[in-house]
């Protein structure tokens, strides 16, 4: 709530232009007695893609989980720019710029696709009326025309491509300058995923978004990342260039398995 | 055949009752999968209201209208105190915490009110309507419960299908993940359904106790049916709340018109059991599930 009176997040001026760093420091999160992160330090560069790497139970979701407040972290820092948010809620974080687009079912299959879109603009201020919304909901339809040829139809009736689409429309339409993804490939076809990932290319390259993109498919991921980060049991065991990464056999047979 | 014609409207009409308590049952369920025991509780406390303003005031509208309001104000104050605290903690602490406030609202009413049955005004009519010298077996104020009802249900189902925080309560409900994510306060709206849950049950005891009589316990069967209603509906749907409540409202008039009306309660308890034995997610699922 104090968010919304800070006058950041989806409300400042210009919201699409500015570009921020996301810094987590030393983060330490898990679940009861399990220890899921334990002093993780990570940054993606502002209008960069980050790869957050690792096998199953590596930590990936739990950090994006951390960061958008779906878990309180512990200890450590989140640090938006140099705004500290941890300890926030979800519904103050994604005010404060950073959006999380969520494994597997992120469309809600009970509502129509401009539902589903709308419901990305609940985190703005009232103030800001309905023609702003539907202006934003025009732009988006304009950028992904699959969906405005569906858009009274539920969501139940997209495909995997379609669906990936309008969740990720949806997170854009809450302003973020930050976006976490957590594994936007899964269960697509090789030619959906190549889109998916063109299209998560082109808003860090056009937009200045900030893109932290947690993959299962690491190949995929450092092909399109600028920086990339290997996590293990809840710790970071390798970071560097997304090149460097995809160049270290030792460290791909380990850990990445390719 | 005028016989089947009174069995059928009278059945409607307390139908329309368990249809208002099978829906707040739902609009809390839907967010929170917990099933509100309490319910009965708020809408007899709120009826308690609505007795002592009438006589206080003599007007039945401002008692009625105070009511409804005293059942938003109920609903709230009770997810914020009472239920609030248990999120996160296991699902049977919330369930225990709303029966442990049906028990709070029983004695709460025996000690202000005391323990009598107490007649209830009726806003029109008792004495039951003709057509062309057919006595219908429905009155004027019945007229009026399913209308009311109706109306209610008609202004809710409007709300959430097309207003801004109509969409934000149905997104709570299907996934509240995403909704918080999506920046929806969440707990907010499910203060808002407690609310709302509060007046549909205080409409439900307003409409309800001319015919019961008011006393601490006097929801408490009516929240039995209300509940089977709903799991009839399905828990899940508000439309499914409002047939099962027909349908079983009707189903128990013609039982006790044509068999027994000591035999009501017991049909009624067949039927929930038969309901989660053969169709556990409610007469309406089948098209749902293929839905999603």
């Amino acid at each position: 709530m104090s968010s919304e009176a800070n006058g950041d997040g989806p409300d400042r001026a210009g919201a699409a232009g500015k570009s921020a760093s996301l810094t987590v420091d030393g983060l330490v999160a898990g679940y009861g007695e399990v220890v899921a992160l334990d002093g993780v330090t990570v940054t993606a560069d502002a209008a960069g893609i980050t790869a957050v790497l690792g096998a199953n139970g590596a930590g990936k979701t739990t950090l994006l989980r951390a960061v958008s407040g779906m878990i309180r972290p512990r200890r450590g820092r989140i640090l938006l720019a140099d705004q500290n948010v941890a300890g926030r809620s979800p519904e103050q974080i994604v005010r404060a710029g950073i959006a999380h687009v969520p494994e597997g079912q992120g469309v809600i299959p009970e509502l129509t696709v401009e539902e589903n879109l709308r419901i990305g603009t609940m985190s703005w201020r009232h103030q800001r009326g309905r023609s702003a919304r539907a202006a934003a909901l025009e732009e988006a339809y304009t950028r992904f025309k699959p969906l405005a040829d569906r858009r009274r139809k539920l969501a139940s009736t997209l495909s995997g491509g379609e669906r990936q689409m309008l969740v990720i429309a949806r997170a854009l339409l809450a302003r973020p300058r930050v976006l976490l993804l957590d594994e936007p490939s899964l269960g697509l076809a090789p030619r959906v995923m190549a889109q998916v990932m063109d299209l998560v290319v082109r808003l860090s390259r056009e937009q200045g978004l900030t893109i932290v993109l947690v993959e299962q498919n690491a190949r995929g991921a450092l092909a399109v990342a600028d920086h990339g980060v290997v996590l293990n049991l809840g710790r970071v065991v390798a970071s560097a260039d997304a090149a460097t990464l995809a160049a270290d056999v030792a460290l791909r047979h380990h850990y990445l398995g390719f | 055949m005028v016989e089947f014609l009174q069995f059928t409207l009278s059945g409607v009409v307390f139908g329309m009752i368990y249809a208002a308590i099978a829906l707040s049952l739902v609009l809390i369920w839907r967010g929170t999968r917990l099933l509100n025991f309490a319910q009965g509780g708020m809408a007899m406390l709120t009826t308690y209201v609505a007795i002592e303003v009438i006589y206080k005031t003599h007007s039945y509208w401002a008692g009625f209208v105070i009511a409804l309001v005293a059942g938003l104000v109920l609903g709230a104050a009770s997810e914020l105190t009472v239920v609030r605290p248990t999120t996160g903690k296991p699902e049977l602490n919330a369930v225990i915490v709303t029966i442990g406030l049906l028990i709070f609202f029983e004695g709460l009413a025996g000690i202000l009110f005391g323990g009598q049955y107490r007649s209830f005004p009726a806003a029109f009519s008792v004495t039951g309507l003709r057509v062309g010298g057919t006595p219908l077996g429905v009155s004027r104020f019945d007229v009026f419960t399913v209308a009311a009802v109706l109306f209610t249900t008609l202004i809710l189902a409007v709300v959430f299908r097309y207003t801004t925080a109509g969409l934000r309560m149905r997104a709570a409900a299907f996934n509240a993940t995403i909704a918080r994510l999506s920046g929806i306060r969440v707990a907010r709206v499910l203060t808002v359904g407690w609310a709302l849950a509060g007046l549909l049950g205080a409409l439900a005891g307003v409409l309800v106790s001319p015919a019961t009589f008011l006393y601490p316990n006097s929801m408490d069967a009516i929240f039995v049916l209300g509940f089977t209603a709903a799991v009839i509906g399905g828990l899940d749907s508000p439309a499914g709340a409002v047939v099962g409540g027909l349908l079983l409202g009707i189903a128990l008039s013609y039982v006790g018109g044509y068999l027994n009306s000591d035999l009501t309660s017991l049909v009624a308890l067949g039927i929930l059991v038969a309901v989660l034995m053969i169709r556990p997610n409610g007469l309406f699922a089948g098209a749902r599930m293929r839905r999603v």
